[in-house]
C-alpha cells in the first residue's frame, strides 16, 4: 500500500464523493457501482463497502502515463470503448491522464515536455500503463521519438524507473505480440524485459475495456492483485474461454461446425474443428465479452485464436485448424484433439471427459515451460 | 533559416516527425515528413498459410482496424480465384460503414478537433449565445440547449480548477490562429464529449457482425462467420438502430459543426490553398448489392488540366531512395523486394519551446529519412483520401456526391477549388460519412432481400500446394486507396506487400525529388510562432495520418523462414 500513501499527497482536496455529487450521483448509485465492481473482480459482494472506501479516499486524480511503443493503437481503442456504468467513465475523469499521444491535445516539444514533467512531479506516484512491444538492444532504433531522438527503450526504461505501478496493456507490451512473431525482425520485447520491476500484464489483441479499465481499477484500490503464471490478474484470467462458452454444449454432445457456413455454423455449435483455440485460451471473453457485452468471436461464428497468450502468433497457428497432434504427444502419444474430438459423440460422456482433461493438462505444462 | 522539428506529432495513430525549414519571413521552404517505427509485418507474415495473413495484417492496425483484416482476406480470396457468396460481401459493406462513421467522427472531433476548437476559450462563452449560434448551423442541433452547455461548461470549469489539465495541457491554447469564439467552442466542446459516447455505439455497430471492435473477427477467407448473427432479426433491428443513432450525430453535430468551421476559418491561410499533390486516387468501394456507392479512379493535374481516367495497377510502385530500406529501384508491389538500411539522425542544434537553439537528433536531409517508402503512380505522387473520392466522384458525375458537394459549395459560399485544401480534406470527410449514413443501409435491406432466398455465407476453395497464385485487394480504407499485394507459392505465402493511404500521402521524396503529400502541402505555410506550430499540426491532422498503416515492408533478403504446410 505505499503506493497510496505516495498517491494521497497528490490527491485533490474533494473526495470522490464530493465530486460525484456535483455531477449529480448520490451514495446509492456510488453503493451500487462497487459492488457492481467488487462482482466483476471476482471479489464477491462483501469486498463493495472496501473498494466504495478505497476510491472514496483514494482515486480521484491519479497520475496516469501511457507510452506508445511499437503497436497499432488497437489497446488505445479498445480503452475508448470503455462505458460500463456511466459512473465508471467518470472514475477515468478523475484519472489525471498526463500522456496520452492519442488524445492529448499538446505535440512536438509540449508533448515531450508533459512527459518529462509528469514523470519528475509525479516520481514513485504515476501507474505507467504502456502499450506495444519494445525493439530493444542494438535494435532499438527501430522506434526513435522527440526531437531528441531517444530510443522507444531509452524512453520506457525511465518511465518504468519511476513508476509506482506498471501494467503492459495487450499483448505486445505483455509478451511482444505480432511484431515478435517469427522470424522478429526488430527483436521486439515485452516491457518485462526492459525493467526489472515486477509487470502486471493485461494481454489480448486487444483486451477489452473491462479488462483494461478493471485491471487499473483494481491496482488502484488495492495496490496488489493475484497474478497467474503469466502475470496476468486472476480475475480476468484465471480461467479458460472453454470453461464458460455458450457453445460448450455443443462440445460436450459432439456438435461441430465442420466447415464455415455449414449448418452447424447455422446452428451454433462447437468451433472446435474449425480452429477454436478457446480449450487454451486463458481470459473472461466468455462471461465479458466486448464492446458492452454486445458480441465476441465466439459468439460471431470465429473460433478464438487464442490472443491473450503468450506467442500466440506462432504456436496457435493455423488459425483456423485444431491444434495438430504433436501439441498432445507427451499426452495422448499421438492422439490429437481432433481425433479425439471426431469420436465424441452424443451421450459419450467419458470420452468428453478425457479430452477437457487433456486441455487441462496442456494448460499446465505450458505454464510450466515458461 | 531554420529548422523546425515537430516529433511526436499527436493524436494520430502511429510514429510521425516533422520537420521543415522557414526563411526569416516564416514561411516554409522545405519540408521533410517521416515516421520513426518500423515493425515488420510483412516479413512476419511470409512462409505462413495464406488463410493465416487476415488476422495478421490486422494488427497493422488498431484505428483503421477492418481495412487490413478485409484487405488481407481479399487478397488471398482474389489470389485463389474465390468469389464470396452475396451475403458475405454485403454483410462485409455493413462492418466497413461502420467503420467509416466511427473513424470520421473519432477523427474530427477526437483527434483534428483541437486544432480549430481552442477549449480554454470556451470558458468566457455565453451559454445562451452558444445556443443561438449552434442554431444558426443546425435546425436541431445536438446537446447545445442551453442548460446542456452550461453543463459542458461547468465540467470543464471544474476540470480547469483542478489545476492538472491532464491531456488537454500545454497546448497551443490562445493561438493567433484560432478563429472561433468562445461560443462556438463551447458547442464543438459539447460535441467533442457527445462523440466519446457515439463512437461507442459505432464500434458496437461493427461488433454486431463482427464481433467485436477494435479487431473484429468475423472474416474468413472465402466469406462471414457470423451467419447466426445475419439471421436473427433482433440483431437487423439492433443494427439499424445503432446505425440511424449514429447518422443522427453526423448530420444534427459533424455536419453543423463543418459548416460552422467552414464559414469561420475559410479566410484562414492554415487551411486553404494547400492542395499539396494535386493528383487524386480512389477506389471502387461500398458495394450495395447492384453496384458501388463510390466509383474508383484516377484525376491528374487536377490543378491545371483534369484528366479523369480509370486505374491501371500495372502502373502502381513503390521506392526507396529515401527511405531506410536499401533497394532504390521503382518496384511493382507482386516483386516488392528491400532489405532495412538505417542510416541514422544527425546531430544539430533546433529551435525548442522556449526559442532557444537545443542539441537535438534531426533527419539527414540529403540521405534517407523514414520508415515510410514512396509509391507512385506512373511515376507521380498521388494523393489519397476522402478529398480524393470526392474528387473523382465529382469528375466522373457521380449524383450522389455532386449533389452533396454542390450543395455545401453553394451553402458556404465557396468554390470547387477551396476544397483543394485542409478545409476541403476535412469537409470532404464529413460529406463522405454523410454519405455512407444516407446509403449504407440499402446492403442491409439487400441482405435481408438475399438471405429469403440463398442463406450462403461462404465459398469453397482448395488451397493446390502445386500451383502458384498472385492476387490483390484494391479498396478504400478511411484514410484512402488501400492495397494488399500476395504470392502464394507452395501453399504458402511468399511475397506480400502492402501499400496504404498514409504510405502514399506521407511519402518521402522520391528519386526524382518529388514530394509526398504532406510534404508538398507544407510548402508557402507562414507559422506564426516557431515555438508553437499549430498550422503545421493542423495541416498534417486533415490526413488522418495512420502511421503504423504506412509503415509495412519488407523481405530481408535471402531471409529462409520456417516452412509451414497447408493442411487441406
Amino acid at each position: 500500500m505505499d503506493f497510496f500513501r505516495h498517491f494521497n499527497n497528490s490527491c485533490s482536496n474533494k473526495s470522490l464523493m464530493e465530486l460525484l455529487e456535483e455531477h449529480g450521483f448520490t451514495r446509492r448509485d456510488f453503493l451500487k457501482w462497487s459492488s457492481g465492481m467488487a462482482t466483476m473482480l471476482g471479489l464477491g459482494a462483501t469486498f463493495a463497502p472496501s473498494i466504495a472506501n478505497a476510491v472514496e479516499n483514494n482515486a480521484s486524480n491519479t497520475p496516469v502515463i501511457w507510452l506508445h511503443m511499437a503497436e497499432c493503437t488497437g489497446c488505445s481503442e479498445s480503452l475508448l470503448r470503455s462505458d460500463a456504468p456511466t459512473i465508471d467513465s467518470l472514475i477515468f475523469d478523475y484519472l489525471n491522464i498526463e500522456y496520452h499521444e492519442t488524445v492529448m491535445a499538446a505535440s512536438g516539444h509540449q508533448a515531450d515536455e508533459n512527459l518529462e514533467n509528469a514523470i519528475k512531479k509525479h516520481a514513485g506516484k504515476y501507474v505507467l500503463l504502456v502499450e506495444g512491444a519494445v525493439p530493444a538492444g542494438s535494435s532499438s532504433f527501430y522506434l526513435t521519438l522527440g526531437a531528441k531522438g531517444h530510443t522507444g527503450e531509452e524512453i520506457a526504461k525511465n518511465a518504468c524507473a519511476n513508476a509506482a505501478a506498471i501494467l503492459a496493456i495487450g499483448t505486445c507490451s505483455s509478451f511482444g505480440g505480432i511484431q515478435a512473431a517469427a522470424p522478429n525482425p526488430t527483436n521486439a520485447v515485452p516491457i518485462s524485459k526492459i525493467t526489472n520491476k515486477s509487470v502486471i500484464n493485461v494481454p489480448g489483441c486487444p483486451p477489452s475495456e473491462k479488462n483494461i479499465v478493471g485491471s487499473i481499477l483494481q491496482i488502484l484500490l488495492f495496490g496488489t492483485m493475484p497474478l497467474d503464471n503469466f502475470n496476468r490478474p486472476k480475475w480476468a484470467y484465471e480461467h479458460r474461454i472453454h470453461d464458460y462458452c455458450e457453445r460448450r454444449g455443443h462440445f460436450d454432445a459432439g456438435e461441430f461446425v465442420e466447415s464455415f457456413g455449414d449448418e452447424g455454423a447455422k446452428k451454433g455449435y462447437c468451433l472446435y474443428k474449425v480452429g477454436c483455440k478457446g480449450p487454451y485460451t486463458f481470459n473472461n471473453c466468455a462471461k465479458q465479452r466486448f464492446n458492452q457485452h454486445i458480441n465476441w468471436p465466439i459468439g460471431a461464428g470465429h473460433g478464438c485464436i487464442g490472443c491473450s497468450e503468450p506467442d500466440f502468433w506462432d504456436s496457435m497457428r493455423t488459425y483456423e485448424e485444431p491444434l495438430k497432434s504433436h501439441l498432445f504427444q507427451s499426452v495422448f502419444s499421438g492422439m490429437g484433439a481432433d481425433a479425439m474430438s471426431d469420436k465424441i459423440g452424443i451421450g459419450v460422456l467419458t470420452l468428453t471427459g478425457v479430452a477437457i482433461a487433456a486441455h487441462a493438462s496442456i494448460a499446465a505444462i505450458k505454464k510450466d515451460k515458461e | 533559416m531554420q529548422k523546425i522539428v515537430v516529433d511526436p506529432i499527436t493524436r494520430i495513430e502511429g510514429h510521425l516527425r516533422v520537420e521543415v525549414i522557414v526563411d526569416d519571413a516564416n514561411v516554409v521552404t522545405d519540408a521533410y515528413a517521416g515516421s520513426t517505427l518500423w515493425r515488420g509485418i510483412e516479413t512476419i507474415v511470409k512462409g505462413r498459410d495464406p488463410r493465416d495473413v487476415g488476422f495478421m495484417t490486422q494488427r497493422i492496425c488498431g484505428v483503421c482496424t477492418y481495412s487490413h483484416y478485409r484487405a488481407g482476406i481479399e487478397a488471398a480470396e482474389n489470389a485463389l480465384g474465390i468469389v464470396p457468396p452475396k451475403n458475405a460481401k454485403l454483410t462485409r459493406t455493413l462492418m466497413n460503414a461502420a467503420l467509416y462513421m466511427h473513424d470520421h467522427c473519432v477523427h474530427f472531433y477526437q483527434l483534428h478537433g483541437l486544432d480549430f476548437v481552442d477549449v480554454v476559450s470556451a470558458l468566457s462563452a455565453d451559454p445562451a449565445k452558444a445556443e443561438a449560434e449552434a442554431l444558426k448551423w443546425c435546425d436541431k442541433p445536438l446537446v447545445c440547449g442551453v442548460g446542456e452547455l452550461k453543463a459542458v461548461q461547468e465540467k470543464l470549469k471544474t476540470f480547469v480548477d483542478k489545476g492538472e489539465l491532464g491531456i488537454f495541457a500545454n497546448a497551443y491554447w490562445g493561438h493567433k490562429t484560432y478563429r472561433f469564439s468562445p461560443e462556438q467552442n463551447l458547442v464543438a466542446l459539447s460535441h467533442y464529449l457527445e462523440c466519446l459516447k457515439v463512437q461507442r455505439t459505432a464500434a458496437q455497430l461493427m461488433a454486431i457482425f463482427g464481433a467485436k471492435q477494435p479487431h473484429p473477427q468475423s472474416l474468413t477467407v472465402g466469406g462471414v462467420t457470423c451467419v447466426m448473427d445475419i439471421l436473427d432479426p433482433a440483431r437487423i433491428g439492433e443494427y439499424k438502430t445503432k446505425f440511424l443513432e449514429i447518422s443522427d450525430f453526423i448530420h444534427r453535430a459533424y455536419l453543423a459543426d463543418i459548416k460552422m468551421a467552414a464559414a469561420v476559418y475559410k479566410n484562414e491561410p492554415s487551411v486553404m490553398n494547400d492542395v499539396g499533390v494535386d493528383n487524386f486516387m480512389c477506389a471502387d468501394e461500398f458495394y450495395l448489392g447492384d453496384d458501388y456507392l463510390f466509383k474508383g479512379g484516377i484525376v491528374t493535374n487536377m490543378l491545371s488540366n483534369p484528366v479523369l481516367g480509370a486505374i491501371d495497377e500495372s502502373k502502381i510502385t513503390e521506392e526507396a531512395t529515401r527511405s531506410w530500406y536499401k533497394n532504390d529501384k521503382a518496384l511493382h508491389p507482386y516483386d516488392g523486394e528491400q532489405e532495412p538500411n538505417y542510416t541514422g539522425l544527425k546531430d544539430e542544434k533546433t529551435l525548442n519551446a522556449k526559442g532557444e537553439l537545443e542539441d537535438s537528433k534531426v533527419f539527414d536531409m540529403n540521405g534517407k529519412y523514414s520508415w515510410i517508402k514512396a509509391p507512385r503512380y506512373d511515376n507521380l505522387p498521388v494523393q489519397v483520401g476522402p478529398l480524393a473520392t470526392i474528387v473523382v466522384n465529382y469528375l466522373a458525375k457521380n449524383p450522389i456526391v455532386t449533389k452533396e458537394v454542390d450543395a455545401l459549395l453553394a451553402e458556404l459560399n465557396i468554390e470547387l477549388k477551396d476544397l483543394l485544401s485542409t478545409l476541403g480534406r476535412t469537409a470532404a470527410r464529413m460529406i463522405e460519412a454523410k454519405i455512407i449514413s444516407e446509403h449504407a443501409l440499402k446492403a442491409l435491406d439487400n441482405l435481408v432481400e438475399n438471405l429469403k432466398v440463398d442463406q450462403s455465407t461462404c465459398a469453397p476453395y482448395k488451397i493446390d500446394n502445386s500451383k502458384e497464385y498472385k492476387g490483390r485487394f484494391i479498396g478504400n480504407a478511411p484514410r484512402g486507396m488501400l492495397s494488399h499485394w500476395i504470392r502464394i507459392k507452395d501453399g504458402i505465402v511468399q511475397n506480400y506487400q502492402a501499400v496504404v493511404p498514409s504510405t502514399w500521402n506521407a511519402s518521402p521524396k522520391d528519386a526524382n525529388g518529388k514530394m509526398g503529400t504532406y510534404e508538398a502541402c507544407l510548402i508557402g505555410l507562414k507559422i506564426e510562432d516557431l515555438t508553437k506550430p499549430l498550422e503545421i499540426i493542423r495541416k498534417i491532422h486533415s490526413y488522418d495520418p495512420c502511421i503504423a498503416c504506412a509503415v509495412h515492408v519488407l523481405d530481408k533478403k535471402g531471409n529462409k523462414l520456417g516452412e509451414y504446410k497447408v493442411g487441406v
